[in-house]
């Protein structure tokens, strides 16, 4: 909308109308947060006049977007939020800040040693003393870390993956490498299964944890090596992680100022690869006759603002025996490191609140959700286990037959 | 991806036109760039208040004949006008929003500055006179809440007093508000809804009001009850001692949102699409028909329907675009009722009838829009839209985004 725009501040689209503030998760909750307009377009007018008036209680903000799908007036209120912790915040990030947004650095350094420091991060003194010492809230359970991440997995695999007539670029993401691989390994075998050869990139974290987290120039050095390392390659660089997704397409060039262009396009969610390909009849698909599951979808915040749910819908849609839920729209107050936070954490379970009693009422074989975080908080909250839907995709197709339909046997 | 019938709109126009065809068993997905203008609702439809040169109407079916051509209600027709009428009621009860007032007659809201305003139906937390001017109670204690801005109670008092109504103002501060009270800028009338919501606040507000009456006969108190269920506005009504009533309140409307979030739920639950925040782009067309759609989300995934909706409101929604040369419809570059003349597009006097009002796509007699002076014959244009009648002057907009809404959906169901 920017283009219709006679000023070149987006702001000043904003015509006070403050449907966006009945739209924010945080002023529900939390009255030291000024509300997305305040925060937004109302306080750019006296930011640009002078500095003085950044108000340090921006940090509230989740940057879950759910403002900006409101806005009538294409006002992009969380970018304008962010930018302006960017240029005005005087708060240094502190240790513990440092810690959470290095997602893929403290992989690296907990792998070698994944029982032991999940054994030590899972106790109560542990938790006790990161809450007393670092401000990590101690209600918090920590994903595990995974001896044995994706990457040397696939390892293994990568010779077989160059057999097949098509290929795709997959970025895994930081929790499929140490925490979840086996969301990395469904998503190779539905691939292969669709006739596709996956292929990794030197890949690094998307960078999202050090944005929510004031580590700019990290960030933003982060956001220039995906974009040169995917410039490497003409593939569709798939991904199976809402927000990675949403912030290498979009967080990069609004928030960073990185420039995607050359690549944003081809940064595509697996489930709307797969749709795509399915609506132009260029795969089809196979399920199994005795898969049975009861699921309840959760959109996760930034699967909203990409607006392709749709395509997870439409997919899901289609398993014969899958019974879907979706359910209503509403933040689950984790915003990736935000909830771990001792100041956030009550504030990030009065969010959760009503979609954590939703899913204990419908009580589900399980939920699914794009969204890593959204499944830690899920899990935490209900006791009932979080599936990426690529996970319930692999379980329910069968997977031979969908192979030979859609590569015949060249492939093997 | 295909669909039966794709909207465009996601307003009161969208959302009545998508849940009746939806229910019909239609396949349908609406398209939806950011909230609409519902919430901003009065809290009543307004279907025919005055005619063009400002005679009140008192009996809208009555007078039909007195609209010009182009005014949407004469498309529709007086025999179709008269049988929508009265499936407007019960369509909405049963998305769970019961209507209050007659349908062949208008009745009176109360305006937040205290004055009677023509409307037609009203969400059932607004209370409805059968004239504007004479008192409703002989005394009336006006209450607020401690700190809430957006409710002007001695304008509210003047409008009252000039009726015969004595009023007293009072402000009850609840502890469940302190919270809200902390941040001046977020203690607006949804914070306050969801507060009252649940718990015990709603008690602690009606001890309070009935503590405070002594010698009034009315309690008038603002709408910023019941956001996501109403129960709490009978709730009140029955606890306060007197009569209760509510009067609107600035933006966000509490019964606004919460009408449009039911006509929202109402539509998926029947299985419809919601593609909401993302905008409608790059139509093709083949001839006089549209092929198919884009949205700025869903990338090179194309949208494809039988039939085509156009619900995308006025300026305020963008349906309309104003450029300092021209007026233009963003979309699909539609026909509009719009002079090229700047100097006719406003009144210099802010409360003359502004002709930019009646802008909007020039269509057939059966809601087909012109384009390049063709009707494109799978696409209809519904709602604030529409050209042709001045809805602000007439107090026919909400009447026009329901009934062209419900007469589209009854042409494609039966095409």
């Amino acid at each position: 909308m920017q283009e219709q725009n006679l000023s070149k501040n987006n702001f000043e689209q904003c015509i006070k109308c403050t449907i966006c503030t009945a739209y924010c998760p945080v002023v529900q909750v939390n009255p030291l947060y000024p509300g997305p307009k305040q925060a937004g377009p109302d306080g750019e007018r006296f930011r640009l006049r002078d500095p003085f008036f950044y108000d340090e209680n921006l940090k509230y903000c989740m940057n879950c977007k759910r403002c900006e799908n409101a806005c009538p007036s294409g006002v992009r209120i969380a970018d304008i939020i962010h930018t302006a912790r960017m240029k005005y915040s005087h708060h240094t990030p502190s240790l513990r800040d440092r810690i959470l947004a290095g997602t893929d650095f403290m992989g690296k350094v907990a792998r070698p040693v994944a029982p032991l420091v999940n054994a030590i991060v899972g106790t109560k003194a542990a938790k006790a003393g990161m809450d007393a010492f670092l401000g990590v809230d101690k209600h918090r359970t920590f994903p595990k870390y995974r001896f044995k991440g994706f990457e040397s997995w696939f390892r293994h695999k990568a010779p077989d993956q160059n057999r097949f007539p098509r290929q795709v670029a997959f970025f895994h993401g930081c929790s499929t490498e140490y925490q979840h691989p086996e969301v990395g390994k469904a998503f190779v075998r539905v691939m292969n299964a669709l006739g596709y050869g996956v292929q990794l990139l030197d890949e690094e974290c998307c960078g999202v944890a050090m944005i929510s987290n004031g580590l700019w120039k990290q960030a933003r050095a982060h956001a220039r090596h995906n974009v040169q390392a995917f410039e490497k390659t003409d593939l569709p660089i798939v991904t199976t992680a809402s927000t990675c997704t949403f912030t290498m397409r979009d967080e990069y060039p609004e928030i960073l100022g990185v420039d995607n262009k050359s690549v944003r396009d081809r940064i595509v969610l697996a489930e709307k690869f797969i749709f795509s390909l399915l609506d132009r009849g260029e795969v089809r698909l196979v399920f199994r006759k005795d898969f049975k599951a009861r699921v309840a979808y959760h959109i996760p915040c930034h699967m909203e603002k990409l607006g392709w749910s749709i395509f997870t819908r439409e997919l899901l849609g289609r398993i014969p025996g899958l019974d879907l839920t979706v359910l209503d729209s509403g933040c689950c107050g984790m915003a990736g490191t935000y909830g771990f936070k001792k100041e956030n954490y009550a504030y990030s379970q009065e969010i959760g609140r009503p979609l954590m009693e939703r899913i204990r009422l419908l009580d589900p074989d399980y939920v699914t959700s794009e969204c890593d975080t959204c499944k830690w908080q899920i899990e935490m909250s209900t006791g009932v286990s979080v599936r990426n839907p690529i996970l319930i995709l692999a379980d329910a197709l069968d997977l031979d037959a969908c192979r030979k339909i859609n590569c015949g046997t060249e492939a093997e | 991806m295909r669909y039966d019938t794709l909207i465009i709109g996601g307003g009161l126009s969208g959302l009545v036109c998508g849940l009746q065809l939806q229910q019909a068993g239609r396949k349908t997905a609406i398209v939806s760039a950011g909230q609409n203008a519902m919430h901003f609702s009065s809290g009543a439809f307004g279907l025919l208040s005055r005619l063009e040169d400002g005679t009140p109407v008192d009996e809208p079916l009555t007078v039909l004949d007195k609209l010009g051509p182009d005014h949407p209600y004469t498309k529709i027709g007086p025999e179709k006008m008269a049988a929508l009428l009265h499936t407007v009621k019960p369509f909405f009860a049963q998305a769970g929003i019961p209507l209050a007032g007659e349908e062949s007659r208008n009745s009176f809201l109360i305006t937040p500055t205290g004055n009677g305003k023509r409307v037609w139906l009203a969400l059932d937390d607004m209370t409805l006179l059968p004239d504007g001017d004479s008192a409703f109670g002989s005394k009336a204690l006006i209450v607020n809440l401690k700190g809430y801005l957006d409710f002007n109670t001695s304008f509210l008092a003047e409008g009252l007093e000039r009726r015969g109504m004595k009023c007293r103002i009072e402000a009850v501060e609840l502890p469940e508000m302190n919270r809200l009270r902390s941040n001046p800028t977020e203690m607006r009338s949804v914070n306050i809804a969801r507060v009252m919501d649940g718990g015990e606040a709603w008690k602690h507000l009606v001890a309070a009001v009935n503590r405070l009456i002594t010698d009034e006969d009315t309690v008038i108190l603002p709408a910023v009850f019941g956001f996501a269920d109403g129960a709490v506005i009978q709730a009140i009504r029955e606890g306060i001692r007197v009569r209760t009533v509510f009067i609107g309140t600035m933006p966000p409307s509490v019964p606004g949102i919460r009408s449009q979030m039911r006509l929202k739920k109402a539509f998926e639950l029947a299985g419809g699409t919601m593609l909401l925040g993302d905008q409608a782009t790059a139509p093709v067309f083949r001839g006089s028909r549209l092929e198919s759609l884009g949205t700025v989300n869903l990338g090179e995934v194309r949208l494809e329907a039988d039939h085509y909706v156009m619900a995308t409101g006025s300026f305020f929604s963008k349906g309309l675009w104003a450029t300092p040369q021209r007026v233009e419809e963003p979309l699909l570059g539609l026909d509009l009722y719009a002079p090229e003349d700047r100097n006719r597009w406003y009144a210099t006097d802010f409360f003359a009838p502004q002709e930019y009002i009646a802008f909007g796509a020039r269509t057939d007699a059966g809601f087909h829009p012109l384009r390049g002076g063709q009707a494109l014959e799978n696409v209809y244009a519904i709602g604030s839209l529409l050209g042709g009648c001045n809805a602000v002057q007439m107090g026919c907009g909400a009447g026009i985004a329901i009934l062209t809404a419900l007469a589209v959906a009854d042409r494609i169901i039966n095409e």
